[in-house]
Formats: C-alpha cells, structure tokens, sequence
C-alpha cells in the first residue's frame, strides 16, 4: 500500500520533470563512461605490465674494440672479463634474482642484426665486431632489474646494462596520461550531474510543494517525504548508469577485442571479464551519488 | 493540555518579539479564540504550537510533550495528534473531496481498509456526503473548508487549530462553519481558533485570549471579541501590563 503510494508519487515525478530528468540521465551516462574508460584503461596498463614484464631480459653488452662507452677503451672483453660477469651472475648475491642466463657472441648477434634490420640502409656496413656480445639475463622478478645493473655495471669489459623494461615505460606513461584525463573528465561530469540532481530533485519538490506543505501538516514522517524524491534521482542515475555499462561492454567487445585485437595480435587485451568487473562499479557509483546528492536537496528544502 | 511558560518568539531581522514573554494554559476539550490584530503574535502562537517555529526562549508543552525536547525525527508523529485549518483551505487541486481527505491518511500509512471507512464518515460528519466525488474548484468557499476540516479531524486529533477558518467566507456560511467546529469541540477536542471575526466570537460566548503587540492582555473567560468584563487571569498568568481594551458601549 505505501510502496505503492511512494512508486506512484515517483512515476508522477519522473513525468512531471521529464526534460530535467533526461539531462539527468545523459550527464550521468556521459560522466560514467568515462569513469569506466579510466578503470578499463589501468586493467588495460596492468595487463600489458605482466605480460611485458615477463618478456623483459636484463641485457649485458660487453666491450667491443670499437666502444669508449662503459669501462671500455676501444679494447674487446677478454674471456676473463666474460667469465667473471658470469661468476658474478651466479654468484650468491645475484644467483637467487636470476632465473637464467644466456651468452650471444659476435655471430649470433650479427645472425639476429641481420634478420630483423637485413633490409633497412646502412646495415651492410655493420660487421660482426661491431655488435657487442651479450648476456641475456631472465629475472625472476622483474622488479629488481636495478641489483643486476648496479652490481655488473661496473665490472670491467662491460659496455652496458640494459632493463628493457625502460624501453616499456613511454608507453605505460601514455596509457597512464590518457586515463587520468579520462578521471579528471569524469570527476568534473560527476560534480555536474550531482548538482543537476540536486537542482531536478529541488524543481520537483517546487512542483510539488502543496502536497509537500499537507504532508508536513498531517505529520507524514521525514523518509515518507523524501523517499520518492531520493528514489526519482536515484532511478534517472541508474537509466544513464545502465547506459554507460552499455557503452562499455560494447566498446570493450567490438572496439578493443574486434578492431585492436585484429589489428596488434601480439598484444594482450582486456576482454569482456573485466568489462563485467566494471559494470557493477559504474551501477553502484551511479546509484550512490544520486541518492546522496538527491537526499541532501530534498533535506535542505524540508528543514523546518 | 497546550501550556505556555514565558514564551517569546523573535524573529530575524525584527527587534520587536512576535510574541512576548507569553504564559497561558488551555485545558482539554477547551474552545478557545485567539484575537488582536493583524501581526499581533496570533498565527506565531499557533505555529509554535505545531513546532513549525521553535521559541526564542520559554518552554511549550503540547499533549504532555516539551516541544522543546522533541527531536526533529518525531515532530511528524507529534503532528499526527493536532489537525489545522487554514482561510484558505489548502486542498489538492487536481485530487476530489475523498482523496483529499484519504491523502492525509495515506501519507501516515493508514491501512486501505480503514481509509475507506473513516473518509466516508468523517465526510458525513462535515456534511459533504454526497459531493465525494467532487474537485475543490467546483465546491463554493464553504464546502472547500468542510473538506479542510474534515482532512483535520480524520484522524481523530486531540487538538483542532484553525487560523481564521472563516477569513474568506460570508456570515452565513461562516456560522454554519463555526456550528461545525462547535460540534467537534463537544466531542471532546481541543479548538484554538484564531479569528478577526467579532462576530461569531461574541455570539460563541468562549474563551477569549487577547494578543496586542506579542502580549496577552485579556485571558476571558466566555468573553467577547472586545472586553465587556474585568480581565480574569489565567493558570499563572502574571497581570499584565497593558491595560486592557475597554469599549464604551
């Protein structure tokens, strides 16, 4: 009977203020969509960080007769030199960080040189002498690249200690960019739709300030009154919240899984799981500041 | 029953108290007129009664409740005991005369059945039983306030205010109105009634209190609209200090 009573008095609103009630629905739809770009993108930055991460070597170049780069002089590493990189690698420090090593000499880095830049200008010219030889380093955690660097930097024969995962960064970072404007977008949407829902919940209780006032008279209690208000906002957030989950799934399973995924097969993307983590969020985001942003207008007009 | 324990009411922006130091008590089943002039303290007194407005300083006690004491949670249920009507009725426009009463039910989450048996009643009672169906914009000015009464008393209030009940009505109508609320009173509620009408207020022979600029300056009682007798004081009334009006007949 009073739920009934309460639903009916929030249909009547809803129709009563449709225009306000449609802003209400698209601020909150626009500002959620961003919200759940920025949390698609950082699963995004994480997935690509695990699987890169994995790939990323440590790279040790040792001297060639043609560097002054690192503790060399125009001199090639000596085999001693080599080995005692190699005894450092393995040594008790170094042996629990380091999953494997593996040595490329001259010809072999010259091999690799040759299939993946065979056909660009100039590489006629680079020789086998030319190209350091290399230990290859896999870590068990990736993390701690740096112990290795520091502690074989400075031996000598050594051209350079390389993290890979340097090369990674750039593009992390531009990821990252673009979700944090995609956070700052949704914020300032987000105090938008708030104060639309204020100021739609405030016209509606305007519209209906004489049933308002014999409410008040008759002593109908305070969450009696303000229930359909808080309702009305909290159902035209979770029309634009579904909308934005919408928009979000889709965007996940047609724009990254069927345009990106085709385009770069190499590389990981999220997938409709986490679309799916994601909604929920956005529903109860959007719920909650509606109901919150309504309830403080509806309170702030009943004060006595 | 409504005690008043030197209560002042000022309001923002006005050096001069609406009502001023005010002690009085109204007993149950009491009907009593409140008069003075327009911005005397009569709506004042009546909107401190329901704790629309909370008192600058003094106590009210209402139904064995300190007004002041009650939180903001339980005033709805505190105004479920008192009924008010208004001069200009206030009734839902686009709602018939049963859902206008019935609203006032519902909103407190009266049970259907009972809504269906106590709306018709108390609609008998005022004497709108057969104009149910009826919108408020085609019942004349007195029928209007038959249905605000009735919204008043559905529920059964141990208090009835009424603040100029008869403002907009002529003297026929008006009578038929008071003969109303005379009823109801002698079935036991509480009326405070603020008025302008002399008329019906010497013709009831009731309590009259008398405000004149936020005090009380007569407390009679069966008086009339101007004093014809020396003032009798109330339940701890102090004298006041403003000579009463006296009228040379």
């Amino acid at each position: 009977m009073r739920f009934g009573l309460i639903m009916s008095e929030v249909g009547s609103g809803l129709r009563r203020n449709f225009s306000m009630v449609v802003s209400v629905v698209l601020v909150t739809f626009i500002s959620l969509t961003f919200v759940g770009a920025a949390i698609l993108l950082q699963f995004q930055i994480g997935q690509m960080k695990g699987y890169w991460y994995d790939k990323a070597q440590v790279a040790v170049y040792m001297c060639t007769s043609l560097s002054t780069e690192g503790q060399c002089n125009l001199v090639e590493a000596t085999a001693d030199q080599k080995a005692a990189v190699k005894a450092q690698l393995e040594s008790p420090a170094l042996a629990p960080l380091v999953k494997n090593v593996s040595f490329q000499t001259h010809k072999q880095v010259y091999a690799q040189y040759k299939q993946q830049f065979g056909d660009t200008t100039g590489s006629d010219f680079v020789t086998p002498s030319f190209l350091p030889e290399t230990f290859w380093v896999n870590l068990k955690d990736p993390s701690q690249a740096d112990a290795v660097v520091e502690s074989i930097g400075s031996l000598a024969g050594v051209e350079e200690v390389k993290d890979q995962r340097a090369y990674l960064d750039p593009i992390f970072s531009a990821l990252n960019a673009a979700s944090f404007t995609a956070i700052g977008i949704a914020a300032l949407m987000l105090v938008a739709a708030v104060l639309l829902i204020a100021t739609t919940i405030r016209l509606s209780a305007f519209s209906r300030r004489r049933e308002l006032g014999i409410m008040r008279l008759v002593g109908a209690s305070n969450r009696f009154i303000q229930t359909p208000f808080v309702l009305e906002g909290v159902i035209s957030a979770l029309v634009g919240s579904v909308l934005a989950s919408g928009v979000i799934v889709l965007l996940v399973k047609f724009f990254v899984q069927g345009y990106l995924g085709s385009q770069a097969q190499d590389t990981p993307f999220i997938g409709l799981g986490d679309a799916f983590i994601v909604v929920p969020i956005l529903l109860v985001v959007g719920a909650l500041l509606a109901a919150a942003s309504a309830r403080v207008a509806i309170s702030r007009y009943l004060k006595v | 029953m409504i005690r008043f324990d030197q209560v002042t009411k000022l309001y923002r922006g006005n050096a001069r108290p609406a009502l001023n130091s005010v002690t009085l008590e109204i007993l149950r089943g009491e009907f009593v007129f409140l008069v003075g002039a327009s911005g005397s303290g009569k709506s004042s007194f009546l909107r401190l009664v329901l704790k629309e407005e909370v008192p600058s300083k003094g106590q009210i006690h209402v139904l064995g409740q300190n007004l002041g004491q009650l939180t903001s949670r339980k005033v709805p249920y505190f105004r479920r005991n008192l009924g008010v009507v208004f001069q200009d009725f206030r009734l839902l426009p686009q709602k018939n005369v049963f859902d206008n009463v019935a609203f006032s039910l519902q909103v407190i989450g009266k049970s259907k059945g009972f809504i269906q048996e106590a709306v018709p009643d108390v609609l008998k009672m005022v004497g709108l039983a057969g104009k149910t169906n009826r919108l408020p914009h085609e019942l004349s000015g007195g029928e209007q306030q038959r249905v605000a009464i009735a919204r008043a008393i559905v529920n059964k209030p141990a208090i009835l205010l009424a603040d100029e009940p008869t403002g907009n009505l002529d003297p026929a109508t008006s009578a038929g109105i008071m003969a109303l609320l005379e009823r109801i009173s002698q079935s036991g509620t509480t009326v405070l009634m603020a008025t302008h009408d002399a008329g019906i207020v010497d013709q009831m022979q009731r309590r009259v209190i008398e405000l004149v600029g936020g005090q009380v300056v007569r407390d009679e009682r069966q008086g009339g609209y101007q004093t014809q007798a020396v003032p009798v004081q109330a339940f701890g009334t102090k004298p006041t200090t403003t000579a009463p009006t006296v009228v040379t007949p």
